[in-house]
């Protein structure tokens, strides 16, 4: 896995540029990830954001859509609206998670 | 004498039972299976039974005859499971007790989850699932009256029961309208939640190929939100809109609603389980097969066959206390009808996705991985008797549980063949 620096902190990331260290991750380079897919975060990007590193740690997963609007009660209308076109996607990138498992 | 419950007596009920009865002793168990009904349909003939390759009565056979000697059969709905105190509520107001619980209660599709699909003015009249044997027929009937016009074939939400379906589908569909000779008075679109054709890369990008060349248009991450009746629309989350005359639909799949009322599931109905073991994480003796649970591989009869080869082994040791020593990779094995005679073999587990190859098949021999072949037609078609008299029965099948990279070749030489072979 290579190696990458953000935010002046080594980062190790996957070939899609997904971190996959957990405890790599922090707020500063939250910030340079959502920059890298068009996203200035705002509060509400915010507790997306922290509802899904909590989520991880409990189910040891990333969260799916449905997931983050039934147990972090975040819409996916709204999912959409803060993290366009590829929310899944977009918000385990800023997130510091894996990719969450499109199935199979 | 100690209990065992297997809720549902579909394709994973039936091959455990089968397997089990073989297994423990007789004078010492009592094995049971329940269902609500008495018709068990071989699932993949849904596929073929809208362009008239199967007649219904192929594909639906009865239920208990599939159980071997020594297996009771209860026909009944489940109420609700209390896993505290090791009981099975019946609809009917029964009470069963039992030592270890069996869950095989599938997956279903559900399309009051998106609003406007099950709208009368649509719902198996311009839209329509092929998971359920009405739908099937009734699409079948749909087909035969469509004479051009908009085909859209279309994935509501991942997972879903056979993700390969919905693209066999539409090569079949292709073929379909090609061989009634008006192939270019209609326009197929395939619609799907996820980035590309299918889950896994390399055989995204090849069946991402197959696509183009049926001139199939592909529209990705697209994530439905409601249909409007009116106009025959769907609208997705990010108000994007893509009308239809006619829409084949895999609505959101979901389990068991007993599942949801005896809190033992997730958003989704599916029980969570070990996906080495398939143990529910929360209970010492329940257990959960096929695709009831919430492993992630693809939920289809292949795994189910797999995992449960493996299980019946692990469960007459974890009975008398000894550890569980078979753990299972998510092996799967299928095969992708393309249309015209001709069809792919995919083989994968939870970390090797598809690859191209040949898969070793004693007396059969080498089968083409992820590449068009007439064999893997055959096969496919043949499969059908092979479900029915050794897959269920748990009979042996010279194929093994875990998946072997033998015969399969590596990512980077692939990816430059497939690109070499559509250029």
């Amino acid at each position: 896995m290579p190696t990458i620096e953000i935010a002046s902190k080594p980062v190790t990331v996957n070939d899609e540029g997904f971190m996959t260290v957990y405890d790599e991750w922090n707020e500063e380079i939250a910030k340079v990830l959502a920059a890298q897919v068009e996203i200035e975060l705002t509060p509400r990007h915010w507790e997306v954001i922290h509802f899904l590193r909590e989520d991880y740690k409990k189910e040891g997963e990333s969260s799916t859509s449905r997931h983050t609007q039934t147990v972090g009660g975040f819409p996916i209308k709204e999912q959409f609206e803060l993290f366009p076109k590829k929310p899944a996607k977009k918000m385990s990138y800023i997130a510091g998670l894996p990719k969450p498992k499109g199935c199979v | 004498m100690r209990k065992l419950l297997v809720l549902g007596g579909g394709t994973a009920g039936t091959i455990v039972v089968n397997k089990l009865a073989k297994k423990l002793d007789k004078g010492a168990w009592e094995i049971t299976v329940i269902d609500q009904d008495t018709q068990h349909l071989y699932q993949p003939g849904l596929l073929f039974l809208p362009f008239g390759t199967y007649k219904p009565e192929q594909i639906i056979k009865k239920r208990q005859s599939y159980f071997p000697k020594g297996v009771d059969f209860i026909q009944a709905q489940i109420e609700k499971v209390d896993p505290d105190n090791n009981k099975v509520y019946l609809a009917d107001s029964r009470i069963l007790d039992y030592d270890y619980l069996v869950i095989a209660s599938g997956t279903t599709p559900r399309p009051d989850q998106t609003p406007g699909m099950s709208d009368p003015k649509l719902w198996y009249k311009s839209v329509f699932d092929f998971f359920t044997l009405e739908g099937s027929i009734a699409l079948r009937d749909a087909l035969k009256n469509f004479n051009g016009g908009r085909l859209v074939v279309h994935i509501s939400e991942m997972p879903i029961k056979c993700p390969v379906a919905p693209l066999e589908f539409t090569f079949l569909a292709d073929a379909y309208f090609e061989k009634r000779g008006i192939r270019d008075k209609v326009e197929i679109v395939y619609v799907t939640p996820l980035e590309g054709a299918f889950t896994k890369p390399v055989c995204s990008k090849a069946l991402g190929f197959m696509l183009d060349e049926r001139k199939i248009t592909l529209e990705p991450d697209f994530v439905i939100e409601h249909i409007d009746a009116e106009t025959k629309t769907m609208v997705s989350m990010d108000e994007r809109e893509i009308p239809f005359d006619l829409l084949v639909t895999i609505p959101v799949n979901m389990g068991a609603d007993f599942i949801a009322r005896s809190g033992l599931g997730d958003e989704l109905n599916y029980v969570p389980v070990s996906k080495r073991t398939f143990l529910s994480d929360k209970f010492k003796n329940i257990f959960v097969l096929g695709d009831a649970s919430n492993i992630p591989a693809s939920k289809a009869g292949s795994v189910a066959h797999f995992a449960i080869d493996l299980f019946s082994e692990n469960f007459v040791e974890y009975v008398e206390g000894r550890p569980m020593k078979h753990e299972f990779d998510g092996h799967a094995n299928c095969f992708i009808e393309s249309g015209h005679r001709k069809g792919l073999l995919i083989d994968f587990n939870y970390d090797v996705e598809p690859l191209t190859g040949r898969f070793p098949v004693p007396v059969i021999g080498p089968m083409p991985l992820l590449k068009e072949s007439y064999l893997n037609h055959m096969g496919k078609l043949a499969f059908r008797w092979i479900y029915w008299n050794i897959l269920l029965k748990g009979r042996y099948l010279p194929i093994p549980s875990l998946m072997s990279m033998a015969g399969k070749d590596r990512v980077i030489k692939i990816e430059k063949e497939i690109e070499n072979a559509h250029n």
